[in-house]
């Protein structure tokens, strides 16, 4: 791949400049695959924890005991009125601080790593947006429909399981697609406790052949790709389960 | 009646919420309290208060000079997307395209490398653009682009019937934008308007990771300056969110009670 | 199944006994007495707010009762021990909103409690489903989505839905209420199909006409009690009680 591309990337900044030194120095390629490799499994692991977190805390909001209620709700607040980047830091930093080390042989390894701590911080920050995400969607299938489901027989769990879960999914999808997209992007925050992302890596790319630009352009283009596939993906799963003439 | 249920829960949470927020930092401040000899790391956030707060300050200054910037381009942006002009239109979608979809991180990282850090006036004046300037633009830009979307999500979901009244009217595109369109957007755009100030407040502390002086970068400046003892991390971070926290909640809470009003009313 | 060996069907199918039902310090039903035979139609007319709703509600259990007893098939309802399902299994019910399952087909709609709650066999309750839909002339629509159907197929629907159970009475909460005026004949025909095949059936109802038709027996009420009751001949061409008579007179 890189050697059919590096005589134009390297022609291109002897002629005008401008140096896309991923696409001719097998370094820089390496720094950069690397960056989008972490990068996407970053953003996988953020969402599938945060999309965990919404299910468990909408399905927490329905507790008959006040107090899981109300360290719920406080768990949203708490979250969503606070910047996420001290939130990670305080979770890499202050909680990194006090999780205990594992005996690596010889050396000491942090039991969880700057990779975790970026999905567990961020996961959580995205959860606290799905758990509302969530709880609406099930707040939006109609009583009626349940009670129908009620009166042949259905018992509570088979109703949630076949009535408000595929309606409720459904209803949120949009919702859901923007908090997906919005956590994919802050998935870049993880650059400043170090997790070798495409931010990280793309930065050190910049600062050793100094070509800042360059490396924004590729940057950008990254994220809006990125965040395009994102899209897509989602209205594809949208589509495949509209129902004809219903909610349009 | 469930709103007013609604108001009332909310309202007691906020105090609540903060102040347990405020009681974990102090816990945890006290508990890892051992060695006397040295001050607390209670003692030592108290000393270091006012000089995050301070920080917190430019927080604040950059969060209001972003918002009227991005309120003010953002409209116009979101004018122009609408614009039957395609030259006007396509420029204004991709610039919106753009900042919407890229992390605020990454836009941080562009104005703040890519602008220099002093602009030569056609006298030959040199200005220098201080960088919470550069990170205050750089807040703004996402922003601008979202409100923009907004601004044109709002102008469409007016019925066409009120373009075409007022077409039957005589009116101007123009006239027909300003005296009937915007009144009844700005209802709807309040919310998100807001909605964005928040999340904007709450991206200012990004600014550290390029050295402005703000409450994150003074928090750290400040652990350091008190000996970078690990016990200073939790309540340190801690106290840090708490004070955003409190600037924000009722932000938030003020937001969501417009929100159901105006569900209410449409 | 719970049964009552001890019911036979000379013996009413459904019985209430001085039924009270409150919502907060609003008493809706206040001692309501029924009885219905195996193989009977029976109409509950009144005006707005009357407690039909409720009333046809607390014989499938949907609404619990405050006071007082229902039986179905000498079963009492509302039993805290009793299982609900076995119920169910006897009473099907119909509402005045169809609240078909929007996400899954007509066909599927129709078999998903037999095979979800009676773990029937599929091909036997696709069959029987199949039989059902012809029955209320929607075999073509089975692959439909039921926001693609007119409000009174939806509502055909349901009926084949609720019958898929095998149910001993079927329940119909104002059925047509919600329906355009064009669709509301072929819903009730397929209502009177079902009472010429023996089915029992309770309905509430605003179709005086309907009512007049089809039942065995009409009960009035007003103010949570029952004011009148008797075949329609009587209740629609004698009636006894004034307020029957002001109601008839409003409607008619």
């Amino acid at each position: 791949m890189l050697d059919l591309i590096a005589p134009f990337f390297e022609r291109l900044n002897e002629t005008t400049g401008l140096n896309f030194s991923p696409f001719y120095d097998s370094y820089d390629w390496g720094r950069l695959v690397e960056g989008m490799t972490v990068s996407v499994k970053l953003i996988a692991a953020i969402i599938a924890l945060s999309l965990v977190i919404g299910v468990v805390g909408a399905g927490a909001q329905t507790s008959r005991l006040k107090l899981v209620r109300g360290l719920v709700a406080a768990y949203i607040e708490v979250f969503r009125n606070t910047p996420p980047i001290v939130q990670l830091l305080f979770f890499y930093f202050g909680l990194g601080a006090i999780t205990p080390q594992v005996d690596m042989g010889g050396w000491y390894e942090p039991m969880i790593g700057s990779f975790g701590w970026a999905v567990i911080a961020i996961g959580i920050f995205g959860g606290s947006y799905n758990v509302e995400i969530f709880r609406s969607g099930v707040e939006a299938v109609p009583d009626s429909t349940k009670e129908a489901a009620e009166s042949l027989g259905f018992s509570g769990f088979q109703i949630f399981v076949y009535v408000t879960l595929p309606l409720a999914f459904r209803i949120c999808l949009p919702a859901l697609t923007n908090n997906i997209i919005s956590l994919a992007k802050t998935s870049s925050l993880a650059y400043v406790i170090a997790v070798p992302e495409i931010t990280y890596s793309l930065s050190g790319i910049w600062s050793d052949s100094v070509n800042v630009p360059e490396m924004m352009v590729l940057l950008f283009a990254y994220y809006i790709v990125l965040v395009a596939i994102i899209a897509r993906v989602m209205t594809m799963i949208e589509r495949r389960l509209a129902l004809p003439g219903y909610g349009q | 009646m469930t709103e007013g249920w609604t108001v009332s829960r909310l309202t007691w949470r906020a105090p609540v919420l903060a102040a347990c927020l405020c009681l974990a930092a102090s816990l945890a401040a006290v508990a890892q309290d051992e060695a006397a000899a040295r001050p607390s790391a209670l003692d030592s956030l108290v000393t270091w208060m006012p000089f995050i707060l301070k920080g917190f300050g430019l927080n604040l200054l950059m969060s209001v000079l972003a918002m009227a910037f991005a309120t003010v381009t953002g409209v116009i942006l979101g004018f122009m997307q609408i614009s039957p002009l395609a030259l006007i239109r396509v420029p204004a979608k991709l610039v919106t395209h753009l900042f919407r979809n890229s992390p605020w991180l990454v836009i941080l990282f562009a104005i703040m490398l890519l602008v220099p850090f002093q602009i030569t006036l056609p006298g030959g004046e040199r200005i220098l653009i201080p960088d919470w300037v550069k990170a205050t633009f750089g807040f703004a830009l996402p922003v601008m682009a979202n409100i923009s979307e907004i601004l044109r999500g709002a102008v469409m979901s007016i019925p066409t019937g009120q373009w075409e009244s007022a077409d039957s009217l005589a009116m101007t595109r123009g006239q027909t934008l300003r005296h009937i369109i915007l009144p009844q957007c700005i209802r709807r755009m309040m919310p998100p308007w807001m909605n964005w100030y928040a999340l904007l407040t709450l991206m200012t502390p990004m600014a550290a990771i390029l050295g402005v002086d703000e409450a994150l970068g003074n928090t750290q400046a400040a652990m350091e300056a008190a000996g970078s003892r690990p016990e200073f991390l939790i309540p340190f971070y801690l106290f840090l969110m708490t004070i955003f926290f409190v600037f924000i909640y009722p932000i938030s809470l003020y937001t969501r009670r417009l929100e159901k009003r105006f569900a209410a009313a449409s | 199944m719970p049964r009552n060996e001890n019911w036979t069907e000379a013996q009413p199918i459904v019985a209430l006994h001085d039924v009270h039902k409150s919502f907060g310090t609003f008493e809706v039903l206040k001692g309501i007495d029924i009885e219905v035979m195996k193989g009977e139609v029976v109409c509950i007319i009144g005006p707005s707010g009357s407690g039909k709703s409720t009333l046809i509600r607390t014989i499938n259990g949907l609404t619990p009762v405050s006071k007082g007893s229902v039986k179905v098939e000498g079963i009492e309802v509302h039993d805290a021990k009793l299982d609900k399902l076995a119920l169910r299994r006897k009473v099907g019910i119909v509402f005045q909103q169809y609240n078909l399952f929007p996400h899954r087909t007509v066909l599927e709609n129709v078999m998903m409690a037999p095979l979800l709650v009676l773990k029937e066999n599929r091909s036997e309750v696709e069959a029987r489903a199949r039989t059902l839909l012809e029955k209320v002339k929607l075999r073509d629509k089975e692959d439909a989505y039921p926001a693609e159907l007119s409000g009174g197929q939806q509502q055909r629907v349901a009926i084949a839905r609720s019958l898929c159970m095998r149910p001993d009475v079927m329940l119909f909460d104002e059925v047509t209420a919600a329906l355009d005026p064009e669709t509301v004949k072929e819903v009730l025909m397929t209502i009177k199909d079902l009472a010429t095949d023996g089915m029992t059936c309770m309905l509430v109802t605003h179709e005086m006409g309907f009512a007049r038709e089809i039942s065995d027996r009409v009960y009035f009420t007003d103010a949570g009690r029952i004011v009148e009751s008797g075949p329609p001949a009587q209740i629609f061409d004698a009636p006894q009680d004034p307020r029957t008579q002001e109601f008839l007179s409003k409607v008619l």
